[in-house]
Formats: C-alpha cells, sequence, structure tokens
C-alpha cells in the first residue's frame, strides 16, 4: 500500500503514525543496503536536486547530497552567499528561479520558521525542510528516531529525555513530534527561560533538575546551546549552565547501563557534554550521523516517487 | 449578493465640494439612529447645502430609505493612509475610497508615513492632497516625538495649529516614560488627547506572534501579553497623573481590558479601542505561516478574545476601528518573520462587528455598534461629525443591518489586498455614504442600475 502521498516534508508535526513508520522502515531497508545496491534504486536518475542553504551546515547538506547521490540525482548545492538573496531577492523569486531552471527537489535550510512551507505553497517541485528556524527539522527528528527504535527495538513507553535549548530548538520539536506520536514518553529538560510550560501542550513533561531524569531515563538526547539565536539573558553563564544541566562524568554514571547519549551535533565539548561521555560507550552520536544517510535518502525516496514495487522489498539487516 | 453591484461616484473630492451647487436631499422611511441625539426611530433626514437640516427643503432629491438605517457618517480613529512616502502600498485616494465603500466619512491617518507626520508641513501637505484628492473627511494624528524615534518632543503646539485632532508615535511607542508625562502635559494645553500604541519594547523585540503555546510549537518568538499591559498600566498612571485623556489603541489582551476597567472605575480618562482582527482570529491561525495574521499587536487566545468582547459589552471599550494597514503583495510574500506587521481592514469592519457583535453573538445592539463608531471617536477626538443635528455636516451612513455578503480582496478597493477576511460572508452592510450630501459610494442593483 502506498502509505506516502505528500510531494513535500515540511514538518513532522502534520505526519501520521502510519507515515512516519513508512518513513522509519525505508530508512531501515535503505540502511540495509551496501550502496552498490542502492545505486539500484535510481528512483532520482535524471532528476535535479538543489541543497538550497540560507544557514549553514555540514552534516545535513552532505548527508542530503549523498542521498541524492545514491538515489541517482544530480546536485547542485546553493548557499547563501552564492545566491541572490545576498542581493535582496526574496525567497519566493529566488525559489521560482530554481524551478525555472528545472530543479525537482529542494532541500531547504533557512532561518525563518515557515521557510520551507512558503516555498512548498508556490512550488511544484517537492520541497523537504532541513532546518527552518527554531519551527522544525524533520529529517532529524527521523533520524533520532530511527537512532533509538534501532537501539531499543522500539519506541513505545520509552523515556526519552530531551535535554537543554528547547525553546530555540527545531530539533526538539521535531523529535517530540514523532516521539509522542509513537508512543514514547517525552520530559524536556532545561533552564525555565528554556524551557516554558506552553511546551506542555505538546504532551511532554518538564522538569528543571537534572537529577530528576538520569536514573530512569531511557534516551538522552542534548541539545547545542544555540548562542547565535540567544540575546545573553536566557542564563547567566555558561559555567552555571554546566553545573545545572550538562551531562559531566558524574552525572553520566548514575544512568541506566541501556542509556543512550544522544546529541545531534556540533557537539560542544565541555558544555552539553564531557568529552569522555560524548566519546563513550553509551553514546550513539556518530550513529546519528550515520542513520541520517539512511533516513535522507528514504526521505527523497518517498518525495522523490520511488515506486512501491521497492517499497515491499525486505530489508537486509540493519 | 450577486445581483448587487458596486459603484463609486466621481464626486468632487472632499475639500472642493465648497464650489459646487449644493442639492438638497430628502432620506425618507429609514430607521434613524443618531446615538448622539438618541434618536432611534423612522423618521426623514432633511440635507441642504451639505449640512443636515430640520425643515424639509424645497426641490429636494429623494432617496428611499425604507428598509435601511440611516446613521451618522462612521468614523474611524486608525487608519494608515501611507501617503507621503510609500504610496505602492495605498494613497489618501485609494485609501478613501476603500473608507467610503466601508461606510466611512471620515478617518484619521496615523503619522508613521515617509517622512512622518512631526511637523506643520506634512500636515498641511496631507491636509492638501485629502482635499484634491479624497473621496472622504481625512484628519491628521501628529507625531509625539520627531521622527517617530521616542527621544524628542515634536512641535506638537505648532502641528495643532494646522489642525492635528490627536498626537500618537502609532507603530511604535514612547519607551522613555518622563517624556511621555510631559509629551502628555504639553498637549493638554492644545486639547489634543494622546493615541498610545501599548509596546513595551523590552518585553516584545523580536515578537512576530503571540507568546503561548503557538509561539511555542511553531518555533516563532513570542510577543507576551504583558508586554502591552505594561504599558497600559503606565498610561493609566500618566493619565492620573496628568489628568488628560489616553486612549490604548488596538488593545489585544485581557489583561488591558482588566486594568481600562478598574482604571474608569476610578474616573480615570483612559480609554480603548478594538480591531476586529483581535476578536475574530486566534493564534491558532498563524500555523499556516500566513502573514496575513501578522499583526501588531499580534491575535492572541479565545481567553482574551473573551476578555475584549466583555470590554465592548460593558462599555469599557468604546471605540472600533480598522488599524488598516496596507501592504504590497510583494512585502507580505516573505518569510513570516521578515514580514511587515498589519492587514487592511476598511472594508470589512463595519459588517465583521455588526455580524459578530450584533447578530451571532448578540453582545450590543446596532444602535451602540453606530455609537461606538461615531459619537464616541467624535467625542474622543472632539470632531465636529458623528452625529445628524440640525446644523452639523450631512455625513451620513445608509446601512442594511441583515443584507449577508462575501468579501473578495480581489474586489477591494485599497491598493493592497492584505487581509485574513478574504471569502468571508457577514451579515450587515453598508449600502450608501454620503459625505457632505453627496453620495461618495453606494451598493447597487444591478437589475435597476
Amino acid at each position: 500500500m502506498n502509505v506516502w502521498k505528500h510531494k513535500d516534508l515540511i514538518s513532522l508535526s502534520g505526519l501520521s503514525a502510519e507515515e512516519l513508520w513508512f518513513l522509519l522502515e525505508a530508512a531501515k531497508a535503505f540502511k540495509g543496503l551496501r550502496g552498490d545496491r542502492v545505486n539500484s534504486v535510481p528512483t532520482l536518475q535524471g532528476k535535479a536536486l538543489v541543497n538550497f542553504f540560507v544557514e549553514p551546515s555540514t552534516r545535513t547538506r552532505i548527508s542530503f547530497e549523498l542521498a541524492a547521490l545514491r538515489l541517482g540525482a544530480n546536485v547542485i548545492n546553493v548557499s547563501a552567499t552564492m545566491s541572490s538573496l545576498q542581493k535582496g531577492e526574496t525567497l519566493k523569486d529566488t525559489a521560482l528561479s530554481l524551478e525555472a531552471l528545472h530543479a525537482d527537489i529542494i532541500v531547504l535550510r533557512h532561518g525563518s520558521a515557515g521557510a520551507a512551507q512558503l516555498l512548498a505553497k508556490y512550488l511544484r517541485s517537492s520541497v523537504i525542510n532541513a532546518g527552518d528556524g527554531a519551527h522544525e527539522h524533520p529529517t532529524q527528528g527521523l533520524l533520532d528516531g530511527f537512532t533509538i527504535w534501532e537501539k531499543h527495538g522500539r519506541l513505545e513507553d520509552l523515556r526519552v529525555a530531551i535535554v537543554g535549548d528547547i525553546l530555540f530548538s527545531r530539533v526538539a520539536r521535531s523529535n517530540i513530534h514523532l516521539l509522542v506520536k509513537l508512543g514514547a514518553k517525552v520530559t524536556l529538560v532545561g533552564p525555565s527561560t528554556l524551557v516554558p510550560r506552553e511546551f506542555e501542550a505538546m504532551g511532554v513533561r518538564i522538569t528543571h533538575r537534572m537529577e530528576d531524569i538520569l536514573e530512569t531515563t531511557d534516551v538522552l538526547n542534548l541539545l547545542r546551546i544555540q548562542y547565535e539565536r540567544q540575546c545573553r539573558e536566557y542564563f547567566p553563564s555558561v559555567k552555571e549552565y554546566i553545573s545545572l544541566f550538562g551531562l559531566t562524568k558524574q552525572r553520566a554514571a548514575r544512568l541506566k547501563s541501556s542509556c543512550l547519549v544522544m546529541h545531534p551535533g556540533p557537539v560542544k565539548r565541555g558544555i552539553e557534554v564531557d568529552s569522555e561521555v560524548a566519546d563513550g560507550a553509551k553514546s550513539v552520536i556518530l550513529e546519528q550521523v550515520a542513520n541520517g544517510l539512511a533516513v535522507r535518502t528514504a526521505v527523497l525516496y518517498a518525495c522523490g516517487g520511488g515506486s512501491a514495487e521497492y517499497r515491499g522489498k525486505k530489508s537486509e539487516d540493519p | 449578493m450577486a445581483w448587487l453591484s458596486e459603484r463609486l461616484f466621481s464626486t468632487p473630492a472632499v475639500g472642493d465640494r465648497q464650489s459646487i451647487v449644493e442639492k438638497s436631499l430628502k432620506i425618507l422611511n429609514g430607521h434613524v439612529i443618531d446615538p448622539a441625539n438618541g434618536v432611534d426611530r423612522v423618521c426623514p433626514v432633511y440635507v441642504k447645502d451639505g449640512r443636515i437640516v430640520s425643515h424639509e427643503p424645497n426641490e429636494a432629491e429623494r432617496i428611499d430609505a425604507n428598509g435601511l438605517v440611516v446613521a451618522p457618517g462612521l468614523i474611524d480613529i486608525h487608519v494608515h493612509l501611507r501617503e507621503p512616502g510609500q504610496s505602492h502600498k495605498e494613497t489618501i485616494a485609494s485609501g478613501t475610497r476603500a473608507a467610503a465603500a466601508g461606510g466611512f466619512t471620515s478617518v484619521v491617518c496615523m503619522p508613521n508615513t515617509f517622512p512622518s507626520v512631526d511637523n506643520p508641513s506634512i500636515v498641511s501637505w496631507i491636509q492638501e492632497r485629502a482635499r484634491r484628492t479624497a473621496s472622504v473627511n481625512v484628519f491628521c494624528a501628529g507625531a509625539i516625538t520627531k521622527g517617530l524615534m521616542g527621544q524628542e518632543l515634536a512641535p506638537i503646539g505648532s502641528m495643532a495649529e494646522t489642525g492635528i485632532v490627536a498626537i500618537t508615535d502609532d507603530g511604535f511607542c514612547v519607551q522613555n516614560h518622563g517624556l511621555m508625562r510631559r509629551a502628555i502635559e504639553y498637549a493638554r494645553m492644545f486639547g489634543l488627547p494622546i493615541l498610545d500604541h501599548c509596546q513595551d519594547n523590552s518585553l516584545v523585540l523580536g515578537g512576530v506572534i503571540n507568546e503561548g503555546e503557538w509561539s511555542v510549537r511553531l518555533g516563532m518568538q513570542g510577543w507576551p501579553s504583558v508586554g502591552e499591559e505594561l504599558v497600559v498600566e503606565r498610561d493609566i498612571l500618566l493619565s492620573e497623573l496628568c489628568r488628560h485623556p489616553i486612549h490604548c489603541q488596538h488593545i489585544s489582551s485581557a489583561g488591558s481590558v482588566r486594568r481600562i476597567r478598574e482604571a474608569q472605575k476610578r474616573k480615570i480618562p483612559i480609554s480603548g479601542e478594538v480591531c476586529p482582527h483581535h476578536i475574530f482570529f486566534t493564534d491558532e491561525r498563524v500555523a499556516g505561516f500566513d502573514t496575513c495574521f501578522k499583526t501588531n499587536p499580534p491575535i492572541r487566545s479565545e481567553k482574551d478574545i473573551a476578555a475584549i468582547l466583555e470590554g465592548i459589552s460593558d462599555g469599557t471599550l468604546n471605540i472600533l476601528c480598522s488599524d488598516h494597514a496596507p501592504h504590497a503583495s510583494f512585502e507580505k510574500e516573505v518569510e513570516f518573520d521578515q514580514a511587515p506587521f498589519g492587514i487592511t481592514g476598511l472594508e470589512t469592519e463595519f459588517s465583521a462587528f455588526c455580524d459578530l457583535l450584533v447578530h451571532r453573538k448578540r453582545i450590543i445592539s446596532l444602535k451602540r455598534l453606530i455609537a461606538l463608531y461615531t459619537l464616541y471617536p467624535a467625542r474622543l477626538l472632539h470632531l465636529d461629525r458623528g452625529t445628524l443635528s440640525p446644523g452639523a455636516f450631512a455625513d451620513i451612513t445608509l446601512i442594511d443591518p441583515n443584507l449577508e455578503w462575501t468579501f473578495h480582496k480581489q474586489e477591494s478597493l485599497s491598493m493592497s489586498h492584505n487581509t485574513p477576511f478574504d471569502n468571508m460572508t457577514f451579515c450587515g452592510r453598508v449600502v450608501r455614504t454620503l459625505v457632505g450630501g453627496h453620495t461618495v459610494w453606494m451598493l447597487e442593483d444591478n437589475e435597476t442600475s
């Protein structure tokens, strides 16, 4: 059955549990295929994908590029400084130009919430949101969910703590939408200035003490402190932040042995997490990066019109 | 209604009408509602030489207003006409055409133009432009501070001599409380009321949506209610201190309504106004990132709407307005956080309020609705309008309170179409607008025209 009927992937908030599982299952299938086998699924053969990154990125952009290449697409990378946005052109006009040049899929990263939706409104091309301001980062949410599912074998009833700068985090929002919808129990942890109580409306619990969750959580997803989005008024100092919310060695020692330590990157060692913990046995940070490739391949496959026959194929071991 | 069409009359602009031989009018069979005189009955209205008269004039044109309400010309005290400086969004000509189509015979234009209305020459320029091009009366509000920068007082006295009716830094808010105090004290000397855009910058700067569940869900910077309420409270204190009226513009939050109500009980001359978008929509509508829902202050929650409705019902908020803020489509078709604040509203506001307040919620009567658009704004700004008293200017609005119609933004007479009311159906519509006895806009029956 063809579950996926969307031209775009803008957010996880609007997706059903069935659609989310479809993408996770597809990612599992793609991860199970080795590189040469993936090339035998040329869903995007002859199509052009534009990686349009108005904000800087390393892993997301490269991950999308590799995923597109694996599906046979031609890839063009465009940054803000390379585009006419620099000259004052509107996002809409820039995007219409890309479409006039026959871009089939546009992967957009942008600093404004809703930017991807704006593009999708005006374009016939598929638009994939690679992060829009503090709104959503759907492929990061999917890869985080995929990593947890892969490691724990389930999502339902798992206790997931998301720690840090929730207010300005698109990663947190996409994680929350996916995890809550697929049955996990999510707790947000961080200073009250960055974790306002309004988040409870999204079906999560909130605590402002790391100690409340250390012994019980199955997953600890640490977020980067986004200095560039803040006005230095959300907490007094980095030192105080570390003392209250940093995953130090001492705190990490209290985690369950099965607990996963995650981080969407880039990691600031010694702030959100001690270096030893980031490199420790519980850390799956690099596996998240690897899973990003599988997830983005699945997303491009779905939005690019992958065939229903392939979707029925069994995957090899993940 | 398909059988109706709109007709804008190519009448002389407001200022040129004195040179034209005035027709006499008899408006018969209409239900006259004139809150300033307590009139609420079927009776004739007579017009001679551009004024209301008490006796039937000879050789008068007859207007049959059977089934219609005859009201004093409606007044909107909060309008942005964008001239000078932004005539790609709106002009005095186009904005007042839209006003006429909305039933308005007088509008008060805000000073945040380019250059801003912070000296007598700009006031004179607007007055002259209005005299030559406007369909309805245009009254000017002057700036409180030079360039609306909140730093130095504008020449308020000189502008008062030129004919401004109020002062405001609308679009901005004077953050320096000491300077604001002096502005109020100084304006008092000229009898000029203060209109204030209540916004504490330290709490709201960067905000693009009401702070609450939806700002959190959408990841957008919140504009908290307290950012408005703090300045409303400031204005109450200063109004009490200076013993001078301050009118809080576009009230959006429950806390503001409560504070104004409590202050009015203590006889402090503070008042507030309401725009339709603040009671028609909640912040959930921003979920689609449609910039036609981006307003300042932002559209808020159900709780705020309930409080504003209560404030209208009990008389705490006694003026209605549009905050008509036109923007070109290319300016609004951008990322939500980069789009300008504001929506158009002159053509929909009366119908929207009539539909919601009179018909659906039954919070106020039609007579009260008309008072909120005539008696109270005229009283606040000392305008010689808003009444059908003999001797008054023959500014008259004819209303069909039960006419259902659907607004389509493509048909708008405004140069800009940034409205969230597109394709909405309302009950109640203005069908004819007369300024100084001249019809400036009329809805016609296609079959008979």
